[in-house]
């Protein structure tokens, strides 16, 4: 008895041992071929992850992340960001508001248009309609500038022959900030209203088709039975997405602020978001210092609301988490 | 029932959604029209759909700048079928990994494909990384590599992997396969639909992209079509705003048309797409599907 009890770790180890050899020799295969995403994601996320430091370093060329000399005072790059940085500020607060913005009428207008889809009796009419409203998600934001600026520009631009044509005066858009919250926000709807609607669609299309006919022999109007039944089954649906974009809000689309407002500086008080302002703080000014800080900032706060976010959607609709 | 109310009922969502699919199209349509259009016709109306007088000027003025164009394409034609390959390879043979679930270290890479969807290093240590230490500037890998690998599309991958009978791998065992023999002959014929999506997403990502253009490339002659695209524009608008002062850059401007030159270049980097579309598009949608299931 005593010999066994005292045998029992010692066969275990040996026991995981063989099965680790065992597993190698089996599985190597697998870990073959699991190795070109592994390496990859070191490279391209979990360097740059090691990399936030640094936030902390006074960054030297020469000597690099790792081996640059470290602040002193360690939060020193903050101070300066926090302390006497308005453009930070803005951007930090851009991204907040316009995100939000994003979310609350993308959000809405991507249900109508899923709802208004499920309404259509006309199968061909369905299916060209939702091609071209999917259209959009297609092209590159460099190509949706263009789009714009052919629409709004001060010279030729379609909106500004159109309102000239009515004795109106031409607007400069391009030079006044205050428009650009709705033109960004229309511009993003436009874009990925089609696409999220899919989502929604998905969703309605998955309804058991009974309730409608339950509600119908009661007497209950279309428009009842969309209140009544599609919204509240579609309600989970849209926690979720939701809660999963609220993780990220903190990350702007970059490519919408910086290439459909063509970058105009005199545009930044309203269409300046971190994204944008990192990006220029370290290809335009160079300054390594205050986008580090900027950046770690973003990371850090989105990685907080990712997880929060994350653990309410759980807590919500446990399959539909992300993890 | 009381079908007259419904009439306008189904009017105004099918007005709704008529109007919205055509706001869709709107911009592409003026495109086309914009680029066929003379400078003297746009500043007079503006761009039509139907121009008055059609011509090809701003079509000329790029074919006389074929070379730039055709480098553009080559390079962008380059990135986006070895950048498809090879994400669509590496991805989902990740994915296959992650669903066998007899593999002992499963769980931790499961957590280390699964944390990059959570948190990131930022722009700025991305930038550092792969300029001073891969030296991934100024060369054509640097428009590949760094966005081979993606969580989303490795996850969707295993989810669907996951949905296939595990006797599926067991009899293939038996007679004596390998894993990557059981992988590419038996998994990947299987999963043609979301291996039919990834390849399209990758595609479509390496076709449009210029975000690795802008950040890691300066030589002109490893631009990609949509980072032309972009340089066209903004010389234009440099010569616009910038140069006004100047007769020469004024001349330089007269004899060309910016507005169509812009919009005719937006045809040649973005035709093969719209071409594309119409065979494409069902997939995608099938493919958004799958992924708003879980990720």
């Amino acid at each position: 008895m005593k010999k066994m009890k005292s045998n029992l770790p010692k066969n275990r180890k040996a026991n995981t041992r063989f099965k680790l050899f065992a597993d190698l020799k089996n599985g190597w295969q697998l870990y073959a071929m699991a190795l070109p995403a592994m390496i990859l994601l070191f490279l391209f996320a979990y360097m740059p992850m090691g990399g936030l430091v640094i936030a902390f370093k006074k960054y030297n060329f020469r000597q690099g992340i790792w081996g640059s000399d470290w602040m002193d005072p360690l939060f020193k790059n903050f101070e300066i960001l926090f302390k006497s940085n308005a453009m930070a500020m803005n951007a930090i607060k851009n991204t907040l508001f316009l995100n939000t913005l994003f979310i609350i009428v993308g959000t809405i207008f991507a249900l109508v248009l899923a709802l208004a889809f499920n309404e259509l009796t006309n199968k061909h009419l369905k299916k060209v309609t939702q091609s071209l409203s999917f259209l959009p998600y297609f092209i590159s934001t460099v190509v949706v500038g263009i789009f714009v600026s052919g629409l709004l520009s001060y010279e030729n631009g379609t909106l500004n022959k159109l309102i000239t044509s009515f004795g109106g005066e031409k607007v400069a858009f391009y030079m006044n900030a205050s428009y650009w919250p709705l033109i960004l926000l229309i511009v993003n709807v436009w874009k990925g209203a089609g696409y999220s609607s899919v989502i929604y669609l998905a969703t309605l299309s998955g309804i058991d088709g009974s309730y409608y006919e339950a509600a119908q022999i009661d007497g209950a109007t279309r428009w009842q039975q969309i209140w009544n039944i599609s919204l509240p089954l579609l309600r989970p649906t849209v926690v979720v997405m939701t809660l999963l974009a609220v993780g990220r809000i903190m990350n702007a689309d970059f490519g919408l602020f910086y290439n459909v407002t063509n970058d105009v500086p005199m545009l930044h008080s309203t269409t300046d978001v971190l994204d944008t302002y990192i990006f220029r703080a370290l290809r335009q000014t160079g300054d390594i210092a205050i986008s580090s800080a900027t950046g770690f900032f973003q990371s850090v706060v989105s990685f907080i609301l990712v997880i929060i976010c994350n653990g309410l959607a759980r807590r919500y609709e446990k399959d539909s988490a992300l993890f | 029932m009381n079908n007259r109310k419904f009439t306008l009922g189904k009017f105004l969502v099918t007005f709704f959604v008529v109007g919205f699919s055509l706001i869709c199209l709107y911009p592409f349509l003026m495109v086309v029209g914009g680029s066929l259009t003379t400078d003297a016709e746009a500043a007079a109306y503006g761009f039509s759909l139907i121009p008055k007088e059609p011509t090809l000027a701003a079509y000329k003025v790029l074919f006389s700048n074929r070379t730039m164009i055709l480098n553009g394409y080559k390079v962008t034609l380059i990135v986006t079928v070895m950048g498809t390959i090879f994400s669509v390879l590496i991805n989902s043979m990740m994915g296959y990994v992650l669903s066998r679930k007899n593999l002992r270290f499963r769980r931790f890479i499961n957590f280390y494909v699964l944390l990059t969807m959570l948190f990131n290093g930022g722009l700025v240590p991305w930038y550092i990384v792969c300029t001073r230490y891969l030296l991934l500037k100024n060369n054509i890998w640097a428009l590949i590599i760094p966005s081979l690998v993606s969580a989303w599309y490795i996850f969707l991958v295993r989810n669907y992997f996951s949905s296939i009978p595990d006797e599926m791998w067991e009899s293939a065992k038996l007679d004596g396969a390998g894993e990557f023999t059981i992988f590419h002959r038996i998994y990947l014929a299987l999963a043609k639909p979301v291996i039919a999506t990834i390849t399209l997403f990758a595609a479509l990502g390496f076709w449009n992209d210029w975000w690795l253009g802008l950040m890691l490339v300066e030589n002109s002659k490893l631009q990609p079509l949509q980072m032309l695209l972009r340089t066209i524009v903004a010389n234009i608008q440099f010569l616009q705003t910038m140069g006004s002062k100047s007769a020469e850059a004024q001349a330089l401007l007269a004899s060309v048309p910016s507005d169509g030159v812009k919009m005719a270049m937006v045809i040649i980097t973005t035709g093969p797409i719209i071409l594309l579309y119409p065979f494409l598009q069902r997939y995608f949608i099938k493919g958004i599907m799958v992924g708003a299931v879980k990720g």
